[in-house]
């Protein structure tokens, strides 16, 4: 039941909101902006979840829900498998013919945090996409743990400083490469798997329905620019997710059936990697004499991948 | 339930957000919808705002941007035109305006306590050439 309000900005306004306000997230935090993209993608029920994180404390705080929606929280590790667990049940009793409203075709949705999806809950998730659970799994990813405090996970890209890699006279922060997600669950042979920033809506709305109309598992990696963490004013949450896809930091692509690459945005005007990094007080560090050349290579890194999704994208492998 | 503290519920408790049965929300606008009280809807973050977003419904070209970008559900846009902004939800972050994209904006950061006629009296002025859509 996916409507073409879609088309345009103006029919997606129509959309009946079904996430309420009076949350508790921050004031410009995107978590929710995705949230609000991805449910009003589709008018057909629907069946969440989340993993602890900012998402989940901030709009389950008892007594209330944010939430016009059957929705569930267990832990943080198991954002997914609760989600898996309840589209098991429906799919059971539909096949008893036990539906008590068989005509509904709900969509099954997880979210959950970066830390919850390429850290602790990840092999919990691996296991949804092998056992091919027909659900969309959503990872909002702030590149840091946000709930607790900003210590880093395996998303927290080179350099950033976070609370448990802080940068310093003898450190420039986090060490590691960021995790390739987007490969992992697409060697998991999922159907579909992409990557969506809220500032592209189109482009995001069109692969959540996109991946709604897939059948089995579909992971969406989705770029949450964290106003807190990141260090930014609240009110350029969407100019900061601008500099990111436009910079290539956060290509958009899918990944379809395991192998075929398609780049689904392709900004008019690349900007240098260093605008991005130096709108954000988390990369703050790297502006100094010390700690200048990560820059260059912060750029090298990206154009070396922008290279490598062309060249999936050509050969269709 | 609601009269329970946080540490006096039952583990597996259910909130459920609407009064009665409802079969489907997404076909029911919010102003139609009969909210529970453990709907978050009910409760105001209008203390959160430090400043206050101000619409001038003259300059407004309905683009949707603000509506797309609002965290909090804090744009009511009906039957395609942009409406009001929602004070009880407005946390005050300031990216519908960052968003608008006419000149001068239809959407501007105001103190809390301004008021809102006086401030659509003070509204910078259209230039000459029209403003447009980017
Ligand atoms: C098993 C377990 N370990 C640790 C925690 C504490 N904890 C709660 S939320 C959180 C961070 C969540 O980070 P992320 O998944 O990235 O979500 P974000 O808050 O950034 O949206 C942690 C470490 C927990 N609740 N359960
Ligand atoms: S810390 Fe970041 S992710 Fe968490 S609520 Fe605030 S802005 Fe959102
Ligand atoms: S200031 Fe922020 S919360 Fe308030 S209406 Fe504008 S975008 Fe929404
Ligand atoms: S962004 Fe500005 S012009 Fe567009 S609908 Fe909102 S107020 Fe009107
Ligand atoms: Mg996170």
């Amino acid at each position: 039941m996916i409507q073409a309000k879609t088309k345009n900005l103006k029919n997606f306004s129509t959309s009946a909101e079904r996430f309420e306000g009076a949350n508790l997230l921050c004031p410009g935090c995107a978590h929710s902006i995705i949230v609000r993209e991805v449910l009003n993608a589709t008018d057909d029920h629907l069946i969440l979840g989340a993993s602890t994180g900012c998402l989940e404390v901030c709009t389950a705080v008892y007594p209330h829900t944010s939430w016009d929606a059957s929705w569930i929280h267990i832990g943080f590790e198991n954002g997914s498998s609760a989600v898996a667990g309840a589209e098991a049940m429906y799919k059971a009793l539909k096949n008893k013919g036990r539906l008590k409203q068989p005509d509904r075709t709900p969509k099954f949705v997880a979210f959950g945090g970066d830390g919850a999806t390429y850290d602790i809950g990840f092999q919990w998730i691996s296991g949804c996409f092998e056992r091919g659970h027909d659900m969309m799994y959503v990872c909002l990813d702030n590149e840091v743990y946000a709930n607790t405090g900003g210590q880093r996970s395996s998303s927290t890209p080179i350099g950033a400083s976070a609370s448990t890699t802080p940068s310093g006279r003898i450190s420039y922060g986090e060490k590691q490469n960021k995790k390739d997600m987007m490969a992992i669950m697409a060697a998991h042979g999922a159907p579909y798997v992409a990557q969506v920033a809220p500032n592209q809506w189109r482009d995001m709305v069109s692969k959540i329905q996109k991946g709604f109309a897939t059948k089995g598992p579909v992971f969406i990696n989705a770029m949450s620019a964290c106003t807190t963490e990141w260090k930014f004013a609240p009110e350029d949450t969407i100019a900061i997710s601008d500099l990111a896809t436009d910079s290539l930091v956060f290509p958009l692509y899918e990944i379809i059936d395991g192998t075929k690459l398609n780049i689904t945005y392709r900004p008019k005007n690349v900007i240098p990697v260093r605008d991005y990094l130096g709108a954000q007080g988390r990369f703050k560090h790297l502006f100094t004499k010390q700690y200048e050349y990560l820059i260059d290579e912060w750029q090298t890194r990206v154009d070396a991948k922008w290279e490598q999704l062309q060249r999936r994208e050509e050969a269709c492998l | 339930m609601l009269e329970n503290g946080w540490d006096t519920f039952e583990i597996g408790s259910i909130l459920r957000p609407f009064e009665g049965s409802i079969s489907d929300a997404a076909a029911i606008l919010p102003e139609d919808r009969l909210y529970s009280k453990s709907n978050s809807f009910g409760i105001s973050v209008a203390d959160w705002r430090i400043e206050k977003p101000l619409f001038n419904k003259n300059l407004c070209i309905d683009c949707q941007f603000c509506w797309i970008y609002c965290p909090d559900m804090s744009i009511i846009s009906r039957d395609k035109k942009m409406v009001a902004v929602d004070y009880d939800h407005c946390k005050g972050c300031g990216i519908c305006v960052q968003v608008c994209p006419t000149t001068p904006k239809a959407l501007l950061m105001f103190p809390e306590q301004k008021d809102e006629e006086a401030a659509l009296s003070e509204w910078p002025k259209k230039e000459k050439k029209e403003a447009k859509e980017n």
